[in-house]
């Protein structure tokens, strides 16, 4: 079992001038001069081997009239990060150096912090509004924005009780509709406007042919937002040089619902079953995600048979998404759905699991600050092992023998590139997709969280980065979660399930942490912010989707429109995680 | 040779669309019925399952574990003579707990001594709103609300639920709880008398 590298990296020292430590009670890493950051993150990435910049996100701190950028730079060797932050003068415009020249997987999510926050980093070559629409009023993560029918600052609204005065949110506003609209719109007049921002950012892929070539022009095509094999509402807006795609652009925000106001809002308590909603099929994952961050704040420990419980809940989530996957993967590539049937099967008698031991299929709600909700009643766990021992590996073998030497498969997968380790790097890609261009990174081994360091399993990974890979990637992940789940099973002690008394408000000390685990998307992270009150300050979700994506301009360009659908497959998206 | 994949992945298909008949001719052979019963629908979500998988909705419904939780209820104790003994004491906890904030309660006071009265004047949920986390059935302190197993509430108009159709007895409780509500009441007894010892300690102290 290799130790994870803890190096500590010293910047004060190497950039005494630019660079502090981050004194503020609760907090760490480092705050970079704003004039300073491109050099200070070069050096980051060039000499001290950050690598993987997984999170970028912003927080508005009103009191102090400040606006912070967060940075979480990672090493893909494995071992903590390094947390840097920039923080200027809350005055409009609030202005911060891109940093997407260093890292590109910072393109989305700088796009989002401009847009819910209104901060503009000056040098991204696409700042537009990402999750909201074109010409929305105002910023809304800002502390000083409400929304239209605002009632309180935080739950519990006091409406509620003891006297009842309720009143229904949809009566409150003129339209019946959660809108507001900047001062002196006429909705009744409004003519939308044309698209020309999204479909410039997609000319400088235009291919330049030489002057005395035929001239050849090229189409716009707009996939979605209902097109099927989106896996949701997602639009694309692809450019087309004949069949070849030479420019791309995602376009996202349709299920928007800001998960991270909704967020502080809640009590600590509270988001959890909301964490349910992101990556709907894996909402064990999610809670583990957000309840481990938490823990993180709070200093508690987890009931030692909860920390099994967890694991063994996150890992037949991953085992049942990664069927999904392949089952998906084969309607999209147009079989009809006998395979991915099949992989509902499993998924079936998984959820089936969940239900009995949480009480929903999917939305399950099961974590708790210190353990999980209840024990696995004993039909459960004996239902588990059954799986685990019987049904499961047999049916993944079944599922291998079923499609894997598939020739129309085979020569539909192998040999179609989808991403090199480099460019996974440079987009922050994580998950599955990184492991399968041959970057060994894996959190449960790169950063040990939970108790995922007592268990003998290999790190799937698979070398080429093409299709075939990636497709084969999930079956080696689906044996490893199987690894994991016979020993966790056997070494399952009786105990109680949570080390805390069960309570509906938890103090949560001032300070900052950043949680990630590996969802079976990728890295899942949680960025939590406290002042102490019941409510998070700042409370951000990096979700695996929303990074992942970023990489599909860069895979699809040069292929055909033909294997466009087929790619973003291979990302393993979900809207409910996405658009948050 | 070029097909043999294939062939082999049809020697899956052509397995699992042997199993169905043959799953089905075996329980006819055994004498037992394989659909629309308990006994059929259990064992097709089994770790043994195999040929048809599906239960037909409406007709066959899965069988619903214990712990599964939908929209809440209020539980009431009956008393003689039809009475209804509400458990709830409109403590309010439930409305603070509730991450949608959908439940909202009304809270009388005596009018005589101007002190609250441990009984809701009006209780109301909004079910449309309602995210069926369980959250209010978790942290009730006096086993008042708990996650109803009655899934068939599909309506055409805006579900607010008032007090009187939130009550269910406390015995149609443990009939979809056995266990939940054996431990419960174990637990309140155990409470009642360990407070009737106190109070026959304290006199002679």
């Amino acid at each position: 079992m290799a130790t994870p590298l803890t190096a500590t990296v010293d910047l004060v020292a190497r950039f005494p001038d630019s660079v502090s430590a981050d004194a503020r009670p609760g907090y760490t890493g480092f705050i970079v001069k704003k004039e300073n950051l491109v050099e200070v993150a070069t050096a980051i990435r060039d000499e001290f081997g950050y690598d993987l910049l997984t999170a970028v996100t912003g927080v508005d701190y009103l009191a102090e009239n400040k606006m912070e950028v967060v940075y979480h730079a990672y090493k893909t060797t494995g071992g903590t990060g390094l947390i840097f932050k920039v923080q200027v003068d809350r005055v409009d415009p609030v202005e911060v150096p891109s940093l997407y020249d260093i890292w590109a997987g910072v393109d989305f999510q700088e796009r989002e912090a401009y847009d819910l926050l209104g901060i503009r980093f000056t040098g991204h070559p696409d700042l537009r509004r990402i999750l909201m629409w074109e010409g929305y009023d105002g910023h809304p993560l800002r502390k000083d924005w409400k929304e239209p029918f605002f009632e309180e600052e935080a739950k519990p609204f006091k409406s509620r009780w003891p006297d009842g005065q309720h009143t229904f949110a949809e009566n409150k506003n003129p339209f019946r509709d959660n809108l507001s609209f900047p001062a002196g719109f006429d909705p009744e007049a409004y003519q939308p406007e044309n698209e020309d921002d999204l479909y410039a950012s997609l000319e400088r892929f235009r291919s330049k042919g030489a002057d005395d070539a035929l001239k050849t022009d090229h189409i716009v095509v707009n996939m979605g937002p209902h097109h099927p094999s989106t896996h949701g509402v997602l639009r694309v807006a692809i450019t087309l040089d004949g069949e070849t795609i030479t420019g791309l652009k995602p376009v996202m925000g349709y299920l928007h619902r800001n998960h991270d106001k909704i967020g502080e809002r809640n009590t600590y308590l509270q988001i959890i079953p909301y964490t349910d909603r992101l990556d709907y099929f894996n909402s064990m994952s999610n809670n583990f995600g957000y309840v481990t961050t938490v823990e993180k704040l709070m200093k508690i420990p987890v009931a030692e048979r909860a920390e099994y419980i967890r694991v063994i809940m996150a890992e037949l989530s991953r085992i049942q998404n990664h069927l999904i996957f392949i089952g998906m993967l084969m309607n999209d590539l147009g079989t009809m759905y006998t395979p991915s049937l099949y992989a509902f099967e499993e998924r079936e008698l998984v959820l089936d699991i969940f239900e009995a031991v949480s009480g929903a299929r999917m939305m399950c709600n099961y974590f708790r600050f210190g353990g999980v909700v209840r024990d696995i009643p004993d039909f459960a766990l004996q239902k588990i092992k059954d799986l685990v021992y019987e049904r499961l590996p047999s049916k993944t073998d079944e599922m291998e023998r079923f499609l894997n030497e598939n020739e129309v498969l085979v020569a539909r997968l192998n040999g179609m590139h989808v991403l090199n380790a480099e460019d996974a790097i440079r987009y922050s890609v994580t998950g599955p997709v990184l492991r399968a261009a041959g970057v060994p990174y894996d959190l449960r081994r790169a950063d040990p969280y939970s108790i995922y360091d007592r268990f003998d399993f290999d790190v799937a990974v698979r070398y080429n980065g093409d299709m075939m890979d990636n497709y084969l990637i999930r079956f080696d992940e689906i044996r490893q979660s199987l690894r994991i789940l016979e020993q966790a099973l056997k070494q399952m002690p009786e105990g109680p399930i949570n080390s805390q008394k069960p309570q509906y408000q938890v103090r949560v000390p001032a300070g900052e942490a950043y949680g990630r685990i590996e969802s079976p998307k990728g890295e899942l992270g949680f960025y939590v912010v406290s002042n102490g009150k019941p409510n998070p300050y700042r409370y951000h979700v990096r979700p695996a989707s929303f990074v992942n994506l970023q990489a599909v301009e860069k895979m699809c360009v040069g292929a055909k429109i033909a294997d466009f659908v087929a790619l973003l497959a291979m990302l393993d998206i979900v809207m409910g995680e996405l658009d948050r | 040779m070029y097909g043999k994949g294939i062939l082999k992945g049809l020697s899956v298909t052509w397995k699992r669309f042997w199993d169905t008949y043959t799953e089905d001719i075996s329980w006819v052979l055994r004498g037992k019925k394989r659909y629309n019963t308990t006994e059929g629908i259990a064992h097709r979500s089994s770790k043994d399952t195999k040929g048809i998988f599906t239960v037909q909705y409406p007709e066959e419904q899965l069988i619903v574990p214990e712990e599964m939780r939908y929209v809440p209820f209020l539980v009431y104790d009956e008393a003689e003579e039809g009475k209804k003994e509400v458990r709830c004491t409109s403590c309010g906890i439930c409305a603070k707990v509730c991450p949608p904030q959908c439940i909202w309660i009304v809270r009388t006071n005596d009018p005589a001594t101007g002190r609250p009265v441990p009984v809701p004047t009006e209780f109301y949920i909004d079910m449309d709103i309602c995210m069926n986390c369980g959250f209010c059935a978790e942290y009730c302190p006096f086993d008042a609300i708990k996650m109803d197993h009655d899934f068939d509430i599909a309506a055409y108009d805006r579900s607010v639920y008032n007090l009187e159709k939130l009550l269910k007895p406390a015995s149609y409780y443990a009939s979809i709880r056995p266990e939940n509500a054996a431990r419960e009441d174990e637990a309140r007894r155990a409470k009642e008398a360990a407070k009737a010892a106190k109070a026959e300690v304290k006199p002679a102290a």
